[in-house]
């Protein structure tokens, strides 16, 4: 066992994520390639297998901050499994990127097809997602802000 | 009873004279000072352990060895320790502000250390938020000093910004060692920055390590150690193998004035780091 | 120690009490102990035993104290007052060391010499026999000794005396340091006041308490009858205690017990002033004070004593760690019954109720205990907690949960 196993899919029997497998293919980005923009349609959906993505948000007049960095393992969009369909936020490759991509309509329909695999992704999915949202809240607290932190100070 | 501080000299009640010798900007608010003896040095410190260094007139505040230098006159008298220092309150601020040559009193060394030697045979992780690699960074230099002993090695670090990222020169220097896997997260990127954007907990994620067999040595603030503690039990590393330095009020180092208590740990003795079986529990209860 | 002591010690007389303090005193030592100042007794240097409270006790109730006359003139018939030995040999303002800097910015840092202080205490109850043990285990028993402390401490010389007349907040008996003299006297006496005198039994504890008993002047032998009237005193003295802890494992108890509704109870009675952590014979917590003079280049470290009821006590860059006054109580009660036993092998408290005298608000610590393992005995039946409640008495341990390095039947209290 080693880690990071199977990453964001890890949890999903093997059989499930054969399954998934055919509707995948493996794809690459070069370095500052936009992988998708916010509010384009999320019909498609990532594993990064080597490299780093940058999700990051536009705003007028100045440089697109990043508010994220998704490295090896990690699931690279999940606006995809959740209506509207919509991305809310960009994702460039920051570096080059390689990567399985999943086609998101496809894998809805199996899904709903199969509600055992559907109910495993979603578990996957939630917990990517709710990881995610703890994330944020840490950082909302600004730790390494004017409050000290550290052992003996 | 044993007759114990006269065994001890120095690092009982009385602070030694110490000299800075060189003072580096790290951040915006924080210095590293090299401080060399005047005369008889203080004991060895272990990585871990943390000093009471007194800035004149002003008090005592507990600070951790972030690494020892040779002096140039040799020996143990010659031995400078570094400490990094935030300035947050008046003595902190009393201590951020000493030039070269100024005199401060250093009392030492206290509590337990990280005492890698458990971490022997297995995967390694450091993981360090903001102003935590200071004390970390002793370890580091063991584990970079004697790879054959351990496992996969990962240094991974949280900051706030890329400016608040402590010893940036060296952890490039880290970077570039082979099998050391260094990663680094703010919270804030800016232009140039090449590394993660996020926590230091996410980070986790790319290291390679396995969790049975893994040692983690965790510093940062309490809700950051928390949460890296916890996701670690998650992957299954055993809470007893990571271990953690946490920080309470310090004020005499000795076990004497009281105010360092976590329950039944008086941390500047039994602490301040301590395994996460034992600190776990304690920092679940509310205002201990 | 002159043959004629035997097994059961020597009897003197108040002559003799009055001769110790002349001896005491020849041999160069301050002599501490009990007077009547400022309607309490208090602890204060003697010049002669006729300034010992004789005639004197005291009544004692949660928030109250007060003197009343006896009418049998004993001088030892009162229990704890406001002040403990802690005063003498830990004192609430003490300097450390001193600093100067020089024109080169170099700091010279001189010690603060052991106080070459040699006390005697005479009248040293049980209950602060056992409290001064305690504090030589925290101050001197761990890998850094405290050096003003070891100074005052090695240079004591006690003289421990029994009680016979337990007070209304008393419940050494069930911290099991009383009302026996347990070790560490170097004379212990017991007071007997009856139809054939008012008379001392007196034995030695150590080679200097042998000498010096010695050189007393003695009341004729009894064939027995004074060591037996002081161990019956004694022994009744223990039943007469005016309060008790539950019998159960009060470590486990309070460690079981961090979240219970009881705090919230008494923290809305409490009003945080540290008064028991003042009186208390044991708490040892101090804070550092640094001063300097009008040149800037003379400084100056001091120890003050300081209290876990203080906000700023448990400060840290955030905010203080403890900021209800719940907490803050809880950390004194659960520090002294509980978490001491883990830091120092054996329980903060010896049961002298000082802290439910000098409460303000008679804050009463032994129901407050009752009170939590009554709670606890509510929600857990089953005994999970470990706290004993299920069992209750089958829970019992010696000595009212006095761990290891609290010796439990003390002598003195045999038949």
């Amino acid at each position: 066992m080693s880690t990071p196993a199977g990453g964001a899919l890890a949890a999903l029997t093997a059989g499930q994520r054969e399954r998934l497998a055919a509707l995948a293919r493996e794809a690459a980005f070069p370095a500052g390639a936009r992988i998708f923009e916010e509010g384009e349609p999320a019909d498609r959906f990532w594993v990064v297998l080597e490299g780093r993505a940058a999700l990051d948000v536009s705003v007028p007049g100045g440089p697109r901050p990043v508010v994220e960095t998704l490295g090896p393992g990690d699931l690279l969009g999940w606006s995809w499994f959740f209506p509207p369909y919509v991305w809310h936020l960009g994702a460039v490759a920051d570096g080059p990127l390689r990567v399985r991509e999943f086609d998101a309509a496809a894998v809805r329909v199996v899904c709903d097809e199969d509600p055992v695999l559907g109910y495993a992704l979603a578990r996957a999915v939630g917990g990517v997602v709710a990881h995610r949202l703890k994330a944020t809240r840490m950082r909302l607290l600004d730790l390494y802000g004017p409050r000290p932190g550290g052992g003996a100070p | 009873m044993t007759a114990p501080a006269a065994a001890v000299r120095g690092s009982a009640a009385v602070p030694l004279p110490y000299r800075v010798v060189r003072r580096d900007e790290e951040t915006a608010d924080t210095v590293t000072l090299a401080l060399e003896p005047a005369g008889e040095g203080l004991e060895p410190f272990r990585p871990g352990q943390f000093a009471m260094v007194y800035a004149f007139g002003r008090g005592e505040v507990p600070v951790s060895v972030s690494g020892v230098e040779r002096g140039g006159s040799g020996g143990r008298r010659g031995e400078r320790l570094l400490h990094t220092v935030r300035a947050v309150g008046a003595v902190s601020a009393g201590l951020h502000g000493l030039r070269p040559g100024d005199g401060v009193g250093v009392r030492g060394p206290y509590g337990t250390g990280w005492e890698p030697a458990a971490a022997e045979g297995g995967d390694v992780l450091v993981v360090a938020g903001g102003l935590g690699l200071a004390p970390l960074r002793p370890l580091v230099r063991e584990l970079l000093a004697r790879p054959e002993r351990y496992g996969r090695r990962s240094v991974l670090l949280g900051a706030r910004t890329p400016a608040d990222l402590l010893y940036r020169e060296q952890v490039r220097a880290w970077s570039a060692a082979e099998g050391l896997l260094v990663g680094a997260a703010v919270d804030r990127p800016g232009p140039g920055w090449d590394g993660d954007v996020g926590t230091v907990v996410a980070l986790l994620g790319r290291a390679r390590f396995h969790p049975p067999d893994t040692a983690a040595f965790v510093c940062g603030p309490e809700v950051m150690m928390r949460a890296t503690a916890r996701e670690l039990v998650h992957r299954g590393v055993p809470a007893h193998r990571i271990r953690v330095s946490l920080e309470r009020t310090m004020h005499c180092g000795t076990g004497h004035c009281g105010h360092c208590q976590l329950g039944p740990v008086l941390l500047c003795r039994d602490g301040p780091v301590l395994g996460w079986d034992r600190a776990g529990p304690l920092l679940g209860v509310r205002e201990l | 120690m002159a043959a004629t002591d035997g097994a059961d010690g020597a009897v003197i007389g108040t002559g003799g009490l009055a001769a110790l303090v002349r001896l005491l005193r020849e041999r160069g030592r301050t002599v501490v102990g009990p007077t009547v100042r400022d309607g309490a007794v208090v602890l204060a240097e003697l010049e002669s035993a006729d300034e010992l409270p004789y005639g004197w006790g005291v009544e004692l109730e949660a928030g109250r104290y007060r003197l009343r006359r006896r009418a049998d003139g004993a001088a030892f018939a009162h229990s704890a007052g406001p002040q403990s030995w802690k005063t003498f040999l830990y004192p609430q303002r003490v300097r450390r060391w001193s600093a100067d800097r020089g024109p080169d910015g170099a700091l010279a840092v001189a010690a603060e010499p052991e106080p070459a202080v040699s006390y005697a205490f005479l009248g040293v109850r049980p209950c602060d026999l056992r409290a001064i043990a305690v504090q030589d285990r925290v101050l001197t028993g761990g890998r850094y000794a405290d050096p003003d402390y070891r100074g005052r401490r090695a240079g004591a010389f006690l003289v421990a005396v029994e009680c016979t007349e337990p007070g209304a907040t008393c419940f050494c008996a069930s911290m099991g340091s009383g009302p026996g003299a347990g070790p560490g006297y170097d004379l212990a006496l017991t007071e007997v006041v009856d139809a054939d005198g008012h008379r001392f039994l007196a034995r030695p504890g150590t080679d200097e308490g042998a000498e010096i008993l010695a050189a007393l002047p003695r009341l004729p032998a009894d064939g027995g009858a004074t060591a037996q009237a002081a161990r019956t005193a004694v022994a009744g003295a223990a039943d007469r205690m005016g309060r008790s802890m539950p019998p159960v494992d009060l470590r486990a108890l309070l460690r079981g017990t961090l979240e219970a509704d009881r705090w919230d109870d008494v923290a809305a009675r409490c009003l945080t002033c540290g008064n028991c952590t003042m009186v208390c014979p044991t708490c040892f917590c101090t804070a550092p004070e640094d001063v300097t003079d009008l040149t800037g280049d003379h400084a100056e470290r001091w120890r003050v004593w300081d209290s876990c009821f203080d906000l700023e006590f448990s400060h840290l860059a955030g905010g203080p760690v403890r900021s209800s006054g719940r907490s803050r109580y809880r950390q004194w009660l659960t520090h002294k019954l509980g978490t001491w036993h883990d830091q120092f092998g054996s329980s903060g408290c010896v049961g002298c109720g000082r802290c439910i005298v000098w409460c303000p608000v008679g804050i009463d610590i032994t129901e407050e205990v009752h009170a939590l393992h009554a709670e606890a005995r509510g929600g857990c039946g089953a005994g999970g907690c470990g706290c004993g409640a299920a069992e209750d008495g089958a829970a019992e341990v010696g000595a009212g949960g006095v761990g290891a390095g609290g010796p439990g039947a003390a002598p003195g209290t045999g038949p």
